[in-house]
This record gives structure tokens, C-alpha cells and sequence, in this order.
């Protein structure tokens, strides 16, 4: 039986006191251990901004790289060693702003890993600027009259482009998150969860407004129907539903066709490439040797 | 000495390659070494293209900017490439009169033999005509070209090749630009980025190459997708961004990895650079320049770029620039780019260009060194509590891939601990981590290799080249030394960080392929080296011998 002190990290947590983003670790940890997943199997991999800071709060392996660029590098983590259980976790800043070309290509590539966003509609590290996910005309630090575009849609985005796992959770409600990133984690493929993370600093709303707004998705939801799960993502008015809105089995993943024969051992752990492959080309490259 | 200049022009899919390569083949059957190169606009159809042959008896990998013999596709190839013709040349052509002119109407010919669709093979026959070669030399190189298609296509093709042959000997006579007999040699002909770069990439133990379709580099990636035995897994990315982060990823969980790339796209890895610095992972980028600013001539050669491969990434980190000049260093150098990358935990840097890219060299030998994995990683048994970012005398940590132990690996791209998390430690943790970086840097410079060094003692003057460039260079200095001029020679392959050097003691100039002497600048700033002046090319095409004997008179 895992505990959930294997996971217990002893970095100093940079998050403002009473951050909803500690809902999202505590979580995170208990879908983990519910797995039963050693650290040592588990990658965290997140861009720039705080939520970004979360693999650090975690034992875990850890790449904390550039602002946008978790997913592409969580792609090849898992494609080289498709033995990691592998996570993004970071903002929506990051992930749908400066990544957002990233995150289209995942949908078409599949690659089996979980995204994290940690959705709060604000720019909180950099101290309240609109996010991609910032609602036309609400005021911000920067945009001082209201944002000035509509908000990406980025779930319907990733159901039109049949990825196959699409969930919206809320990081006040632990209990559901973690079922929600337990089923994330375990999905074979893609799964992009949206974490409604209020920013108790910067707003742009409280975790009152959030909540007097959310609610679960009804019992005669049916993940499998595309049209039903697009209509759920695009969260026209309240409510805005939490759970799985799309899944579905049996698309090949990134890695699976990428890697073809090589099956699923890590790349480190494969022999070098016989030598007489190379002879073979040489010999290919004289007058004679090419008949 | 046989060095006959042979020049293929056509619009681009008229086919130019496909007759460039078959004759090359030929020459080389029959024992002679060929140095080919290729122009092209960025265009799909249309347009202007060269395919450029050098014939001689002995590897001669420069390029010549005259033809003995101009095959030209269409008339108005012939007429836009009639000043490249030496006086006593030949032009083949579809029509058209004049004393050295051949008209041959591919088409008809063809079509007489069989189909207008042989055409190509109808002016390969042609030209081996007008070089002398003899239809035994032409037709199993003809059949093997075919093959894949059938037996009847291969025939039909064979019997076109005849009809031009015949056709074009029947109107030269005893007058061939040249007279080749056979000769016993075998030379391999190997190009930089089609052959030499991914073999040795794969020899070296590369796993992984992500890369986004740029001209002149995307055959690196497209070697390694055609060739799944080479066991290196290849995937587009969306954009250069994701695919140098996509490297890095693959690295740090345990792959050796590269991407190729041009300017452009290195410009928007830059942040990966910088990445690779901070969290001390191994990765190689192949960086194949082509002129610029921004989009520049995408299809021409230029060597602008040394600086800013030098220089490109924001904060302080060491990485190593490495520049081959021919197919042979390719090789070399990406086997050496792949350990470097990994014993110093860096980005590694190799600089090709559009020449390099796409010529093709004959060369008398040809091999792979062997590469070494071993010690890539440390045993995690022999450590105790990990630390990825350890501090050591040589600035190296123990590295471990992530999942390969018990033992946990974190990289931050923030100032990072030795256990590799974010702090704002300054005095006890940013001073020594930037130490650290840096004494690699030191150590490295220790380990790089000189230039090659020839003939400078009471040299006149010494030019000094880097890169694609030598093969030239060196031609000229020959030539001009044959002339009873004292000229020294000095070559970089390997460019930063630059070893400690001494001037040379004579006047020196560099002969470089951009319009600003970047060598120059490089060696005045890091070395003292007095340099007076830089012989520039920066029109797009390639130095050539001609460009250094003028450039010296």
C-alpha cells in the first residue's frame, strides 16, 4: 500500500497562503497514490508561472522548463521511455497562451499523457494581466477597460480534435479532482483536464463567485457523445460542469506508432545499432556496391 | 589532368537531378572522382537550376564556376547559362544553331524511341556523348536507375539513353570535350547531410531527431525516416520551438538526441539553447546556413551565421561550435559533437551550410568512427543521495535520466539547487552554480582542436577559412603557390570555444562566406590576431578557388 508521504516534498512552497493551487496538489498526490505509482515512474513536467512551481511541492522526477514548453517535452519524455507516467501541470497562460500551438499538435499526435491546467482566467505571477481564458470585458491590471477579445475555448478545441480524454475540474472540490485525474492518468492517450483554480490575489473572481457556479455534470451524461461534450465544454452560461465530458478508447497513442518495433522499452536501455548496419550503407557509397 | 566542368540547367522538374545523378554515377563507374553541387530557387516549378559536376582524375571537392559542356533542358536555360561556356565547350540544347552548339531535340528523340516521357535519359546519353563516354559505361547505370519501375520501363529508358548518345556522337565526331578512359580508381561519393551526418548520428547512438522542414537541412531528418534501421525515431514538429524542446525532453529521459535546422528556425530554438545551458542537457543541433537577414535566399549557401551561433541564447552558458568541411569531418564531427554534448552536459552546435548540404563529394575514403556510450550516465548504485546538479571540480555532475533509478532527477530552468530546485539563494547558491556552468566552459577549451595549420612560416600572406570553404582554399593556395607565391593556410573546424593560439606571424586574411569577416571579428576579439582584411562572398554562391586567387592578387 503507497502513502501519501512518499510524495511529501520538503522545497519551500512559494504559493500565496490559502492558494486554491494547493487543492490541485493534494489532489494530484492522492490520484497518484491511488495508482499506486512509485515517484520514481511518475515525470512532472510544467512551463513558467505558479502553478508551474507545482512538480517542485511533489517527489517526484521533475522537468521545469520554459513558459509554453511542457508539452512538447512531455511528448518526447514519453516517446524515449514510455515506462513514465508523465504530467503536465502549469497554467493557462502557459498552456493555452504561449503554448497554444503545442497543445493543438498534442491533440493530433495523442501522445499517453495527462495535461494539468491550472485554470484561474489571470496573468498572477506577472501581477494581473488578461489570460487567454479572461472573459471579454471583465477589467484587469492591464486592461484597464475590460479584455478587449473573447476568451479560447480550448476543451471544445481538444473534442473537435478527438482527444481523448476532456475533463473540467474545480481545484475547491479535492474529492472530484482527484477522481477526475485518476481516471486522467490511468486514460490510454491524451487527457487534458481544466482545473477551475480561482487566484484568491488577482481574481479576476472569488472562489465564491466560482462556486455558487459550478456544478457536477448530470448522471445522464454520456462521455462518448461528441456533440453532448462539445456543448458541456463550450460552457455557454452557468453552469459550468465539472467532470469527464469526453473519453473514448482505442485511438493509437504518439509513441505506440512512433516507436513501432521498439516496443516500450526505454531507449537508454536498447543495445547500440549493429555495426554492419553502418558498413552496409559505406559500401553502398562506391561505384560498385550499389547494384 | 583531367578537370572537365560539366553544367546541367533546366527549370525546376524538367528532371536536372535525375540526369545529373545518372551521369555522375557513370563517371564514377568508370574510376573518376566527381564533385557535384546544385542550385535551385525556392520554387516548386519553374524557375532557373544548376546541377554542377566537377570531373577529375583525383578528388578535387571545390567548386568551379565554368563548364566545358552545358546541358541545357530548355533554350532559354541555354541562352541564361551561355556565358559559363569555356570557349572551346559544347552546349547540348533542344534547339537552336551556332558553332558549338548541339541541338537535340530530347523530346522527339525520345518519342522516336519509345515515349517523350525518356526524354531525360535521351540528354543523359547526350551528354555522355559529348564527355566521351561510352554507351557500356551508360547502360547498366541507366538499367539500375529504373529498375524499380520494371523491366520494360528500364528497357525503354536504355534504348532512349542509345538514341541520345548516338544522336549526339553522330553530330560531335571525334570532337568530345573530352577523352576519359577508363580508370582503376573507386572513389565513394557521400554527401554531408544525406549520408555522413545521420550514419555517424546513428553510429553515435542517436535515438531521437525532432525537426521542422527547413531549406538546406531537412535532409538530415528525412535520412534518418527513410532508413528505420538506423533505429532513429523522427518526428516533424509544429515549429523549431517544439522541436528542440522535444530533443531536450528525449534527452533527459535518456535518448542522445539532435535537430537540424537553418537560421531562422535556430532563431526561435534560441530559448532551447539557453535551456540546454541551464539545465545541463546534452543535445546536438545541426545549424545548415543559408544568406539571411530573415527569410534570405532560402536555395543558397552562405556563412553567416558564426556568430550568432557563438552568441545566440540569452544568460551565460558554455556550448561548443563545430564546423565540418567536408563529408569526412561531418562524420567526424557529429561523433565528436554527440560525446562532447554528453561528457559536458552542453548543446552542441554544427555548422553546415547549403554547399555542404547538398553537394556531393568523391572521396578516396570514407568512414565512421567509432562512438562510445559508455559512462553517458553515473550508477545509480554507487550513489547514495542524488543530486542532479552536484557540485564537482570540473563542473560535471553525476547524471542520471529520469526513471533509470530510485533516485529522482529534477531540472529547473529557473537558478536551481544542486538537487535542481528553484531558489533565490544568491550568495550561497547563484554564485557557485554560475561557476559551475562556466568551468566547463574552461575545461572544454582545453579539449578543442587547432586549426589546421600549413605553410605559414614566411608565408606572404595566410588565409584562414572555416568550414565548407577548405576544399577551395586549399585549391587556390596550391595554385597560387605553384605561381611561386609563398601563401600560409590556417582552417577552423572547430570554433568555439576557441583554443589559445598565437598569431601567425604573417599578414592575414580570412576568406569567409558573409559580408562582415565574422572569423575576422572572432579571432581579432577572443585571440589578438591581427587580421587585415576579409575576402567576402555573400552573393549566395559558394567560394570557389577563383574567389581566392582573385581575392589575393
Amino acid at each position: 500500500m503507497r502513502r501519501i508521504e512518499e510524495y511529501r516534498s520538503d522545497v519551500e512552497n512559494q504559493w500565496c497562503p490559502g492558494c486554491s493551487n494547493f487543492g490541485v496538489l493534494t489532489a494530484l498526490k492522492r490520484a497518484l497514490v491511488a495508482l499506486d505509482l512509485p515517484p520514481r515512474r511518475v515525470c512532472l513536467v510544467s512551463g513558467i508561472g505558479q502553478a508551474a512551481k507545482l512538480p517542485h511541492y511533489l517527489r517526484c522526477n521533475v522537468f521545469n522548463g520554459l513558459h509554453g514548453r511542457a508539452v512538447p517535452v512531455a511528448t518526447a519524455i514519453r516517446l524515449a521511455h514510455p515506462g513514465l507516467t508523465t504530467i503536465v501541470t502549469s497554467g493557462d497562460g502557459c498552456l493555452y497562451g504561449e503554448g497554444g500551438n503545442h497543445l493543438l499538435h498534442a491533440f493530433r499526435r495523442n501522445p499517453d499523457i495527462t495535461i494539468v491546467v491550472h485554470d484561474n482566467r489571470i496573468y498572477a505571477l506577472t501581477k494581473g494581466q488578461g489570460a487567454p481564458t479572461t472573459r471579454r470585458g471583465v477589467p484587469t491590471r492591464l486592461q484597464v477597460d475590460g479584455v478587449t477579445s473573447d476568451h479560447a475555448q480550448m476543451l471544445a478545441t481538444a473534442i473537435a480534435h478527438d482527444c481523448p480524454f476532456v475533463a473540467r475540474g474545480f481545484a475547491g472540490d479535492i474529492d472530484g479532482l482527484s477522481a477526475i485525474l485518476r481516471s486522467a492518468i490511468a486514460h490510454r492517450g491524451l487527457a487534458l483536464v481544466d482545473v477551475i483554480q480561482p487566484c484568491i490575489t488577482w481574481g479576476p473572481h472569488s472562489a465564491d463567485w466560482y462556486q455558487e457556479r459550478i456544478a457536477t455534470l448530470p448522471g445522464d451524461h454520456d462521455p462518448a457523445d461528441r456533440a453532448a461534450a462539445i456543448e458541456r465544454a463550450l460552457e455557454n452560461g452557468a453552469p459550468l460542469t465539472t467532470g469527464i465530458l469526453y473519453q473514448r478508447d482505442g485511438r493509437p497513442t504518439f509513441e505506440k506508432t512512433v516507436r513501432g518495433r521498439l516496443g516500450d522499452r526505454p531507449v537508454a536501455e536498447l543495445a547500440p545499432i549493429d555495426r554492419s548496419v553502418i558498413d552496409q550503407r559505406i559500401a553502398a557509397l562506391q561505384p560498385d556496391g550499389d547494384g | 589532368m583531367t578537370d572537365l566542368g560539366i553544367v546541367i540547367s533546366g527549370a525546376a522538374g524538367e528532371g536536372i537531378q535525375t540526369i545529373g545523378d545518372v551521369v555522375a554515377r557513370c563517371l564514377l563507374a568508370h574510376g573518376y572522382a566527381v564533385f557535384s553541387t546544385q542550385e535551385y530557387e525556392s520554387r516548386i516549378r519553374g524557375g532557373h537550376n544548376r546541377y554542377r559536376l566537377r570531373v577529375t582524375d583525383r578528388p578535387r571537392n571545390a567548386p568551379r564556376p565554368d563548364a566545358d559542356v552545358l546541358l541545357a533542358l530548355n533554350d532559354r536555360a541555354a541562352d541564361h547559362d551561355a556565358p559559363l561556356v569555356r570557349d572551346h565547350g559544347w552546349t547540348l540544347r533542344p534547339s537552336g544553331e551556332g558553332e558549338r552548339a548541339v541541338p537535340l531535340a530530347y523530346r522527339q528523340i525520345a518519342e522516336e524511341a519509345g515515349s517523350a516521357r525518356y526524354a531525360n535519359s535521351v540528354a543523359a546519353g547526350a551528354l555522355c556523348a559529348a564527355i566521351g563516354l561510352p554507351f557500356g559505361v551508360l547502360e547498366p547505370v541507366v538499367r539500375r536507375t529504373f529498375a524499380r519501375h520494371g523491366a520494360s520501363v528500364a528497357d525503354a529508358n536504355v534504348g532512349a539513353a542509345r538514341a541520345g548518345l548516338e544522336r549526339a556522337r553522330a553530330r560531335l565526331g571525334d570532337r568530345a570535350a573530352a577523352d576519359l578512359p577508363p580508370r582503376e580508381a573507386r572513389y565513394f561519393r557521400v554527401g554531408a547531410h544525406s549520408t555522413a551526418i545521420p550514419l555517424a548520428a546513428a553510429a553515435a547512438g542517436c535515438r531521437f531527431i525532432s525537426a521542422y522542414p527547413m531549406s538546406p537541412s531537412t535532409g538530415i531528418i528525412t535520412a534518418f525516416a527513410r532508413d528505420p534501421e538506423l533505429g532513429v525515431l523522427a518526428e516533424q514538429a509544429e515549429d523549431e520551438i517544439a522541436a528542440l524542446q522535444m530533443a531536450l525532453g528525449a534527452s533527459a529521459a535518456g535518448a542522445r538526441s539532435m535537430t537540424a535546422t537553418s537560421g531562422g528556425g535556430f532563431a526561435l530554438m534560441v530559448e532551447g539553447l539557453s535551456l540546454a545551458g541551464m539545465i545541463e542537457t546534452p543535445v546536438v543541433i545541426v545549424v545548415a546556413q543559408r544568406p539571411g537577414p530573415a527569410t534570405g535566399l532560402p536555395t543558397r549557401t552562405a556563412q553567416e551565421d558564426l556568430l550568432f551561433a557563438i552568441h545566440a541564447g540569452h544568460g551565460e552558458s558554455p556550448r561548443v561550435v563545430l564546423a565540418p568541411s567536408d563529408p569526412q569531418s561531418a562524420a567526424d564531427l557529429t561523433v565528436r559533437a554527440f560525446d562532447l554534448a554528453d561528457r559536458y552536459q552542453i548543446p552542441v552546435i554544427l555548422l553546415t551550410d547549403q554547399l555542404l548540404a547538398d553537394a556531393q563529394f568523391s572521396l578516396e575514403r570514407f568512414s565512421i568512427p567509432k562512438a562510445s556510450l559508455a559512462g553517458r550516465f553515473a550508477d545509480p548504485d554507487s550513489i547514495r543521495e542524488y543530486r542532479r546538479f552536484a557540485r564537482t571540480e570540473t563542473g560535471v555532475s553525476p547524471r542520471l535520466y529520469f526513471g533509470q533509478s530510485e533516485h529522482l532527477v529534477c531540472l529547473d530552468s529557473d537558478e536551481h539547487t544542486e538537487d535542481g530546485h528553484i531558489t533565490e539563494d544568491l550568495a550561497g547558491v547563484r554564485r557557485p552554480m554560475v561557476e559551475k556552468r562556466l568551468e566547463k566552459g574552461r575545461r572544454l577549451r582545453q579539449e578543442i582542436a587547432a586549426p589546421e595549420i600549413d605553410g605559414v612560416e614566411g608565408a606572404e600572406v595566410v588565409v584562414i577559412g572555416w568550414g565548407s570553404t577548405k576544399g577551395a582554399i586549399e585549391e587556390a593556395v596550391d595554385e597560387l603557390r605553384g605561381a611561386g607565391r609563398p601563401i600560409g593556410r590556417i582552417h577552423f573546424q572547430e570554433l568555439w570555444p576557441l583554443p589559445e593560439l598565437d598569431p601567425p606571424g604573417a599578414p592575414c586574411v580570412t576568406a569567409e562566406g558573409n559580408a562582415t569577416g565574422q572569423l575576422a571579428r572572432l579571432l581579432r576579439a577572443e585571440l589578438g590576431w591581427p587580421i587585415d582584411r576579409t575576402i567576402a562572398r555573400f552573393d549566395g554562391l559558394p567560394i570557389d578557388p577563383r574567389t581566392i586567387v582573385e581575392g589575393l592578387r
